[in-house]
C-alpha cells in the first residue's frame, strides 16, 4: 500500500486574493508588483497572455497600462499572509498532518484517512476554498511529496486527460502512463532541481522527469549529492522527504530594503538602519532566539552606471549573544558609521542577523552583562513587542528611527489590508 | 483577597498558551480551599460568541442607508461568514457589477432577487440566465453608539 501526499496550491495566489476584494479585477490582465514597486512578482492568466514575463521591471510594463488596461499593484503582504493562514488552517480541517510549505503551498498526507474516493474528497476541499475564501486551488495527489510536486506542472499544461478540474491523482496510473507523463516534463521543473543543477543534468543526458527516474541514484548521489538521489528515488515513487512538522528555526535573519530615493546623509541611513534593526530583532525574539553578530551593508544603485558606485559591507560582533533591540541597533549604527562615506547616492541598506542559536542554548559568557539589567532589558522588550503587536508596528520604536523618512518604500498602489486593520476594512454599498 | 494574573502569548506557540497564576495576600491555611474556586470559569469572549468559523469570517463597513429597516445603519461594521449556505430572508453581501452590496435575498418560486430596506430603493430581480454571486451571509450588525480609540 502506497502512502498518499497531496500538494494544494492557490492559483495566481497574491491576484486572486486582491480579486475576493476587488471583483472588478476578475478578466481584467492584473500583476501584483514586489516592495517598492519594482518587478511583477504575481500575474494574472490575463496578464501572462499579454507576455507578461515573471520578474518583469515595473518600467517595461507601463505601455500595457496604457494600452491593453493592465492593472499593476504594489504588494499587500498584510492581506496576503493573513489570507494564506487562513488557507492553511481550512487545509488542515481536512487531514491533520498538514505543513505550510510556502505561502500558497501546502503538503498534507493522507495515508492514514478512510478515503474510498480520493479524488471526491480533493474537489470537496476545492470547493469549500472556493466558497469560503473565494480562491481557486488545485491539488495534486501521488507517493511522494516530489512526484506530487509535478502535478502542478500536469494540471497547468493538461499533460495527462484525467488533469482536469483541479485535481490529478497519480496513483492509480500505469506505470506505462506515469512514465509518459513524466517524459514530458523537463527537468528543470522537478523539485529541487533549480538554475544551476539543471544544465548540468542536461549535459549528462538527462532532459525531463521521466529520465531522472529512470537514472542510477548511487551514481548521481556521488556526482552530485545526497538531496539529488533522494530526487531520483522520490521520482521512483519511494518516500525520503516526510512533511516536516515545523520550520527549522532560520540561521540567518535580514532585512533591507531599496530606498523610494536615493539618500546621501548619515542621519538617514541612520534612520533607516535603524528600523531594519528593530525588525530583525523583533523576528530574533518571536524565533525565541538570540544572535551573535550583526552585519549591515549599504551600497548606490548598480543601475545607475555612470554614477560613483560603492558597495560594503561590515559584521559587527554583538557584545553578547542577545535579542536585544538596543543592542543590535547600537552595534548596527556603529557599524554603519564605519562604512559611511559621503558624496554618494545610496540606493539600499540591510542589516543581517547571524549567529543564532535557541535563547538559553549558548555558551555562558564570563563578560555578560549584570543579569539584573538582562532581566530588566528582556522585560522592556517584551513590553514594547506587546504594544506593538497591539497598537500597531512601529508604536514604539528606538529614536534614531525619527523622521524624515526619505527611505520608506514607494507602494503607491496597494490596496487596502481589508483582513489586518480596523480602518481599512471592505466597504459594501447599502445604496 | 485572591488575585488572577495571566501572561498572554504574543505569537502562536506549540506550548499551551496561558499561565494563570492565583495569589493570595493573605496566608491560607491549608485544607480550606476558596468556595469560589469550583465555580471559576474563563471569562466571556465576544469573539467566540459571535464568530463560529473564523476562518471564513470577515468584517466589512457599510455606506449608505439602504437598509436601515434591518436596523443596518451608515458607519455599522458587518460581520460576514462566507461559510454558511445563503437562503431565503437572509441579509447577504452580494457582488453585482464588480461591487459588493449589502441586500435581504429572497428566493421564492418567482425566482430570485435581491432587496433592501427601505422604500426609497427598488428591488434587484435576477434574470435566469444572470449567475447570482453571494460573497458572504451577515451574521450580525455592529452598530457603535460612542466611537472608542479605533
Amino acid at each position: 500500500m502506497s502512502r498518499i501526499f497531496v500538494l494544494a496550491d492557490l492559483q495566481n495566489a497574491y491576484v486572486s486574493m486582491e480579486r475576493v476584494f476587488r471583483p472588478k479585477l476578475e478578466g481584467v490582465p492584473t500583476v501584483v508588483l514586489s516592495s517598492n514597486d519594482g518587478c511583477a512578482i504575481a500575474r494574472s492568466e490575463e496578464a501572462k497572455s499579454l507576455g507578461v514575463l515573471m520578474g518583469q521591471p515595473y518600467f517595461q510594463l507601463r505601455d500595457l497600462e496604457r494600452q491593453a488596461g493592465l492593472v499593476a499593484l504594489s504588494s499587500n503582504f498584510a492581506l496576503y499572509s493573513d489570507m494564506s493562514q487562513r488557507f492553511v488552517s481550512l487545509l488542515s480541517d481536512f487531514a491533520p498532518d498538514t505543513e505550510q510549505f510556502s505561502i500558497d503551498e501546502v503538503f498534507q498526507e493522507w495515508t492514514e484517512l478512510p478515503l474510498p474516493d480520493r479524488t471526491a474528497y480533493a474537489q470537496r476541499i476545492r470547493q469549500q476554498v472556493r466558497q469560503w475564501l473565494g480562491l481557486p486551488i488545485r491539488l495534486s495527489i501521488a507517493q511522494t511529496k516530489t512526484i506530487a510536486k509535478l502535478g502542478q506542472v500536469v494540471l497547468k499544461k493538461r499533460l495527462h486527460p484525467a488533469a482536469v478540474d483541479g485535481v490529478f491523482d497519480f496513483i492509480p496510473l500505469p506505470v506505462s502512463e506515469l512514465e509518459a507523463v513524466m517524459a514530458q516534463i523537463p527537468v528543470g521543473d522537478v523539485w529541487g532541481i533549480g538554475r544551476q543543477l539543471a544544465p548540468k543534468l542536461q549535459g549528462l543526458g538527462i532532459q525531463t522527469a521521466l529520465d531522472l527516474r529512470l537514472a542510477d541514484a548511487g551514481q548521481l548521489q556521488r556526482t552530485f549529492s545526497v538531496v539529488m538521489a533522494r530526487t531520483v528515488r522520490e521520482l521512483q515513487g519511494e518516500v525520503c522527504i516526510e512533511l516536516e512538522d515545523a520550520p527549522p528555526p532560520k540561521q540567518q535573519i535580514m532585512c533591507s530594503r531599496s530606498f523610494g530615493q536615493p539618500l546621501y546623509e548619515l542621519t538617514e541611513l541612520s534612520g533607516a538602519v535603524t528600523h531594519y534593526a528593530g525588525r530583525v530583532a523583533e523576528k530574533l525574539r518571536r524565533q525565541r532566539a538570540i544572535a551573535g553578530q550583526v552585519m549591515v551593508f549599504i551600497r548606490t544603485s548598480p543601475f545607475r552606471r555612470k554614477e560613483p558606485q560603492y558597495s560594503n559591507s561590515i559584521v559587527v560582533p554583538l557584545p553578547a549573544n542577545c535579542s536585544d533591540t538596543l543592542a543590535i541597533t547600537h552595534a548596527s549604527l556603529t557599524g554603519l558609521k564605519q562604512l559611511y562615506r559621503s558624496g554618494f547616492a545610496y540606493a539600499k541598506a540591510g542589516v543581517m542577523l547571524m549567529d543564532i542559536c535557541t535563547a538559553g542554548a549558548g555558551q555562558g559568557d564570563l563578560f555578560a552583562p549584570d543579569p539584573v539589567e538582562t532581566a530588566r532589558r528582556e522585560k522592556l522588550m517584551q513590553t514594547m513587542d506587546l504594544i506593538n503587536r497591539q497598537l500597531g508596528r512601529g508604536t514604539i520604536r528606538v529614536a534614531s528611527e525619527a523622521r524624515p523618512k526619505g527611505w520608506e518604500m514607494r507602494q503607491t498602489r496597494r490596496t487596502p489590508a481589508y483582513t489586518t486593520r480596523w480602518n481599512e476594512l471592505l466597504i459594501v454599498k447599502a445604496s | 483577597m485572591s488575585h488572577c494574573i495571566v501572561s498572554k502569548t504574543l505569537w502562536p506557540v506549540s506550548e499551551p498558551a496561558a499561565a494563570s497564576i492565583v495569589l493570595f495576600s493573605a496566608r491560607v491555611p491549608a485544607g480550606f480551599p476558596s468556595p469560589a474556586e469550583d465555580h471559576a470559569e474563563a471569562r466571556l469572549d465576544l469573539n467566540e460568541h459571535l464568530i463560529d468559523h473564523p476562518t471564513a469570517t470577515f468584517f466589512v463597513r457599510v455606506s449608505g442607508e439602504s437598509m436601515l429597516g434591518a436596523g443596518i445603519h451608515d458607519g455599522d461594521l458587518l460581520i460576514v461568514d462566507r461559510s454558511l449556505t445563503p437562503s431565503d430572508g437572509d441579509i447577504v453581501i452580494a457582488v453585482i457589477d464588480g461591487e459588493h452590496l449589502v441586500k435581504r435575498l429572497s428566493v421564492s418560486r418567482s425566482g430570485v432577487a435581491l432587496l433592501s430596506e427601505n422604500p426609497a430603493y427598488h428591488p434587484i430581480r435576477l434574470s435566469s440566465d444572470q449567475q447570482l454571486h453571494i460573497w458572504g451571509v451577515v451574521r450580525h450588525c455592529v452598530t457603535s453608539f460612542r466611537r472608542g480609540v479605533r
